[in-house]
């Protein structure tokens, strides 16, 4: 068996699979990969379980080492620099690292968590059904917490199959859809204010919730209401009048009313927004919001199908080269564009 | 016995959640009925839920939208919610110790000073309280407890401690509390109790359900640390009384 060593790594990496379920009654959250479609197709590129557990990577450098063998991964979510013995590793494809060998993973350029998964997944103790890190508890595996430099995580060696790239459709754009709710009616023009203003997510923000800065929100009766249930994405709102929507590390219930819950579908795309850059929120129906859903369903269990052999791309992007083209594109994020951006590094 | 029972609201929680608001309020009638309900939609079944939270007043639903819509789960959960309540079987009951005071429960004299009495007398008052686990929430094991005696109540902190110990039996507002793991508190502190709520490689890992009832016994700090070491080691501490 193989080991993935953890050279260097950015803060915010932690090991998170679909997260547990089951015990939110008793206090625990089920915590949970922030970027569940890119997790998904990190795997989907490997050939694992879609919602196995990965690597989700914290925006800054980090550095992962095959010891004892050769270890297959593949690299999804934020797009960034990386790198194998100084050849350019593209996002959404896999790479085999020789023994020996190091990814190294650069700073997160557009969105903030990359998701790492490895050929034969992470290996670990389930707990609750979950390997996901909630350190809070003291659950994951095969740490209970973030990863440190010397973790060694044990993995399959890799198998003798061609290299990978899926290819995801364009990123959705445009403001982040909520269903109004459940406390929408503490709030006057507040609600107002909440779909007609720009937002900016705050530096200090972390996987139990973003906070967000903009215009105070004003509460119609003060801001304490009687704790009740939490889920991903419900935007609470407390005293000072700044949202904080909360993440799959939040508490299972909160004393703050709740204006608006983020829909499923952009959950994942809400969550790699970067500290700073401004958005909006836009309220839809339920019906609206279960077809996002339905549709977002569907696009996760396509993810297998969008699998090709890598090669057919590698072919294209010399012939690119070649017509000279590749450095007008340094500044557009698209999975195709990026590749050919690294490519003319 | 036959009072209509006033319909709950239907609220969303997202696009894969509801939440049944009984009351806005903290309130005994509301929780039961929470309970209520909590039961049912257990014993029914449904596919399309996967997990349900109790809390004082609502019941947090969440399902999957691939299997159901949020309408035609709003009327179901509704039309359960209106079933006369059961008959209320007795509840377990647990004896669970407390160290009072000093580094244990550094705010029994403020709370003493604010409530104008001794405090042993608040001590008193609070193991003589019988309380029911309304619900369990925000950080694992985290119980909160209904039944605080009237005149023991108080506004939480102005500014609320960021680390307060495992163990910690507090008070806040109408509500008193026990706090399996250190975390964030805005509430008084009065003790610590050697039981853990939650522990993980323990049967059961989580000690207490929504619904059970507690009542809280005074230890002296020896008996404290000779019970720490034996919940440390697994064991329960807390007593059940055969009622």
């Amino acid at each position: 068996m193989s080991k993935l060593v953890v050279a260097s790594v950015s803060p915010g990496t932690s090991v998170q699979d679909v997260g547990r379920f089951g015990a939110q009654r008793y206090g625990l959250v089920p915590s949970g990969a922030v970027d569940r479609l890119a997790m998904a197709a990190a795997n989907a590129l490997l050939g694992n379980p879609l919602l196995a557990a990965t690597i989700e990577l914290g925006p800054l450098n980090s550095v992962f080492t095959a010891k004892g063998g050769a270890v297959r991964v593949a690299l999804t979510g934020a797009l960034r620099p990386a790198e194998v013995a100084g050849s350019q590793v593209a996002i959404n494809t896999t790479v085999t690292l020789a023994d020996g060998e190091s990814l190294n993973i650069g700073v997160a350029r557009a969105g903030t968590f990359g998701y790492l998964a490895i050929e034969g997944g992470v290996r670990g103790e389930p707990m609750f059904g979950s390997l996901a890190v909630n350190a809070r508890a003291g659950l994951g595996s095969p740490y209970p917490r973030p990863l440190q430099v010397g973790d060694e995580l044990p993995v399959a060696t890799a198998s003798a199959t061609p290299e990978k790239r899926i290819e995801l459709p364009a990123p959705v754009e445009g403001p982040i859809r909520v269903v109004m709710g459940p406390q929408d009616d503490e709030f006057a023009e507040g609600k107002d204010v909440f779909l007609s203003s720009d937002w900016k997510i705050s530096a200090t923000s972390d996987r139990m919730g973003y906070r967000l800065e903009g215009p105070v929100i004003r509460h119609l009766h003060g801001h304490n209401i009687v704790s009740d249930g939490t889920v991903n994405g419900s935007i609470q709102v407390p005293g000072n009048g700044q949202p904080i929507v909360l993440m799959p590390d939040r508490g299972t219930s909160g004393g703050y009313p709740k204006i608006a819950t983020v829909i499923s579908a952009d959950l994942g795309r809400f969550g790699q927004t970067q500290p700073g850059m401004p958005f909006r929120f836009k309220a839809i129906t339920m019906a609206e919001a279960q077809a996002a859903y339905r549709a977002y369903a569907e696009l996760l269990q396509s993810l297998p199908s969008r699998v090709h052999d890598s090669n057919i791309l590698m072919l294209d992007i010399k012939a690119l080269l070649q017509a000279n083209v590749a450095g007008t594109a340094i500044d557009a994020i698209d999975d195709a564009t990026w590749q050919f951006a690294n490519a003319g590094n | 016995m036959a009072v209509a029972l006033s319909p709950p609201r239907i609220l969303p929680s997202g696009d894969a959640a509801i939440t049944v608001e009984f009351s806005r309020t903290i309130d005994e009638d509301a929780n039961r009925r929470v309970l209520a309900l909590d039961k049912l939609v257990a014993a029914a079944a449904l596919r399309a839920v996967t997990e349900t939270v109790p809390t004082y007043r609502s019941l947090l639903v969440h399902y999957d939208p691939m299997q159901i819509d949020f309408d035609a789960l709003g009327a179901k959960l509704t039309e359960l919610a209106l079933k006369p309540l059961p008959e209320t079987k007795a509840a377990r009951r647990w004896r669970i110790p407390v160290a009072y005071g000093g580094e244990n429960g550094v705010d029994l004299e403020d709370v003493a000073k604010a409530l104008d009495i001794t405090p042993e007398e608040i001590v008193r008052r609070h193991v003589a309280g019988d309380y029911k686990v309304a619900m369990i929430g925000f950080t694992p094991g985290w119980s909160y407890l209904s039944g605080l005696p009237s005149e023991m109540q108080m506004s939480r902190r102005q500014n609320p401690r960021l680390l307060t110990p495992a163990g910690t039996i507090s008070i806040g507002g109408i509500q008193t509390g026990v706090q399996c793991l250190a975390g964030p508190s805005g509430w008084h502190l009065l003790g610590r109790t050697a039981v853990r709520t939650y522990q993980l490689g323990r049967d059961p890992t989580f000690l207490l359900e929504p619904g059970d009832a507690v009542t809280f016994a005074a230890v002296d700090e020896h008996t404290f640390r000779e019970q720490d070491r034996a919940a440390e080691a697994g064991e329960l501490v807390a007593e059940l009384i055969p009622s």
